[in-house]
């Protein structure tokens, strides 16, 4: 295009049909997309409400839509229990991290002391050591100090997280420094500041940092699964994999069971997805 | 990073002074901090940094926990690990997977976003379409794509069927069991790839677009110049977290074959299904230690290498 300031009639009329057909054409590649994406969600909802019968028919949709496999999953398996105890654990380690992450971004943003550098480094250096690696010794620990089969081993590693301070820390970076130390003069104490002053400024980040955490937990599978030998412990995820490994072929069971999983997660993100999506600005934006 | 130069004393008002004040307001500011800090740091301590150099200690010892003794055995499990194939098998199949899933997946999760951010009418909608695979549990989603690319009843075949095309094997053969599980993983990951690039598109000041078309640049030219360049961090957070995330592929992997782990003659076999395997199905603790350092030292590597050669300024 030229840089003209007067267009002919014929341009101008030109220009939009142009961006039109763009604009159209994004949409279809989008929609398509999201068909490809969907589809195994939607194939997964479906196959729940399908009789036993119709599992391996093949049609898309259930002829006669029932309930029966969530009765059998909600009746004849352990999934209430299973799905309560990933809520507590993923509920527990979500508050914690809230706290303790904001606490240590906080300080790490808006204090000066000796060594801050180092400490930052030291924690962010931490998402560089793999899990595995991690498990073994947690493992040995746990059984020597006789805590194996308690709620408190299937969580405690997930009680602060290096990320939820890196991201914590860039958002306590764009609290104006100018109202903490107003708020000093009028003589509030220091975790008075963090805690009435800077931490409402910063409810987007929060609510991300919550749901990250919450769907981490929810979906923790490597350390639950070592750990845990009761049944009665089993997490959500433990649980269906076992029960898959033992039903095997019972896929109507499966897909309910995980259906039934995904409730949480989606009633979450939907109550917090403007927050979610510009907590995750800030996160993306300077690394 | 970099420390800040030490304020003067004075440089702020502060509160009125008590008489029985002895510390400094930066050595009270100090005090504050490590406060804060204390039961974080202990945590950092006891959780992660005692636990890796457990790791490193217990990589030198026979430790098998069916035994009681843990004879010291020096190098002989890392000399042990050099001439495992199976472990080399994994490390493989690890290096496939992070080298086909992290670029598949930038690249579409950035070509869905710049799509989006193109559109006004039902992003919202489109973005949370693209978002739920992300919210679904990985252990459902793994069953839900054993189900669809099932050889005898799979949804997949029967389109590949009805439209003439012999049916394939996917999760069932040595040959296409690893690329159909990368499809599977880059498949989770996407919508959370996607809400990333949008974040990092929407912070692009509009002004710098404005500018590029009064000058009469082109779409490719906007987006060489302009679009890339100051995507740079995002782009760079995605492949380090994701090179790391890829590089300890667990929960998809051990779940696609839960009775038969690594799939068709360990075909899908990650690193990380590997030292679970050996440490917690043969209890061979200290031979599972020594996989997890190199692990550890290959993440390290790859990821120094990185942030080395990523990371460039962009000065405007």
């Amino acid at each position: 295009m030229s840089a003209h300031a007067s267009l002919s009639l014929d341009e101008r009329r030109r220009r939009p049909l142009r961006e039109r057909v763009t604009t159209l054409s994004a949409y279809l590649v989008l929609f398509v997309g999201a068909i490809v994406t969907l589809f195994p969600f939607a194939w997964m909802l479906l196959t729940s409400l399908k009789p036993f019968a119709e599992l391996f028919t093949l049609a898309f949709l259930p002829s006669e839509p029932t309930l029966e496999n969530y009765r059998t999953v909600l009746g004849q398996t352990a999934f209430v229990r299973w799905f309560v105890n990933s809520l507590l654990v993923a509920g527990v380690t979500t508050l914690s991290v809230l706290f303790f992450d904001s606490l240590v971004g906080y300080t790490l943003a808006k204090f000066d002391f000796p060594g801050k550098t180092l400490i930052f480094v030291a924690i962010l250096s931490t998402l560089m050591i793999p899990t595995e690696m991690l498990v073994i010794p947690w493992f040995v620990g746990v059984v020597d100090l006789k805590l194996t089969n308690t709620y408190f081993s299937i969580l405690f590693p997930g009680l602060m997280s290096a990320f939820g301070i890196f991201l914590m820390r860039q958002f306590f970076e764009t609290v104006p420094s100018d109202l903490i130390e107003a708020a000093r003069i009028d003589g509030m104490n220091e975790f008075g500041i963090f805690w009435k002053v800077a931490l409402p400024l910063v409810r987007p980040a929060l609510a991300s940092l919550a749901i990250f955490t919450f769907l981490g937990n929810w979906n923790a599978f490597l350390w639950p699964l070592v750990v845990i030998q009761s049944p009665a412990l089993r997490t959500l995820p433990v649980g269906v994999a076992l029960f898959s490994g033992e039903a095997g072929t019972q896929w109507g069971l499966i897909m309910a069971a995980s259906s039934l999983a995904v409730i949480p997660v989606l009633l979450v993100f939907a109550f917090f997805q403007r927050q979610i999506i510009e907590g995750i600005v800030m996160t993306g934006m300077k690394g | 990073m970099s420390v800040p130069p030490p304020r003067a004393e004075g440089a702020f008002p502060s509160a009125p002074v008590r008489p029985k004040r002895t510390l400094s307001l930066k050595q009270r500011q100090a005090l504050w901090a490590y406060s804060f800090l204390l039961v974080p740091l202990a945590f950092f301590v006891i959780v992660r940094f005692v636990p890796t150099l457990t790791a490193f200690r217990m990589s030198l010892f026979d430790w098998n926990t069916v035994g009681t003794e843990h004879p010291f055995v020096g190098f002989e499990n890392y000399t042990r690990l050099a001439s495992d194939a199976t472990f080399g098998r994994a490390l493989r199949n690890t290096a496939f997977y992070a080298l086909i899933g992290v670029p598949a997946q930038i690249a579409l999760g950035l070509g869905i976003a710049l799509l989006l951010s193109r559109i006004t009418a039902l992003r919202g909608l489109l973005r949370a379409l693209y978002f739920i695979p992300y919210v679904t549990p990985i252990v459902a989603a793994t069953w839900v794509w054993q189900w669809l690319l099932s050889p005898q009843f799979g949804p997949v075949n029967t389109v590949l069927v009805t439209l003439g095309l012999p049916a394939q094997s996917f999760l069932t053969s040595p040959d296409q069991a690893l690329p159909s599980a990368t499809a599977l993983v880059v498949w989770q990951n996407l919508g959370f790839q996607v809400v990333l690039f949008l974040a990092g598109l929407a912070a692009i000041p509009r002004s710098y677009y404005e500018a590029a078309s009064l000058d009469g640049a082109n779409g490719w030219y906007t987006f060489r110049r302009i679009t890339f360049p100051l995507l740079n961090p995002t782009i760079v957070f995605s492949v380090v977290t994701g090179t790391i995330a890829y590089l300890q592929l667990f929960t998809q992997i051990v779940n696609l074959n839960f009775t038969d782990q690594g799939g068709p003659l360990q075909s899908t076999l990650t690193v990380a299904v590997y030292i679970y395997q050996v440490a917690f199905g043969r209890f061979q603790m200290g031979y599972a230690s020594a996989l997890t350092v190199v692990l550890f030292a290959i993440i390290l590597v790859i990821t120094l290498l990185q942030m080395r050669f990523l990371t460039r300024r962009f000065d405007y």
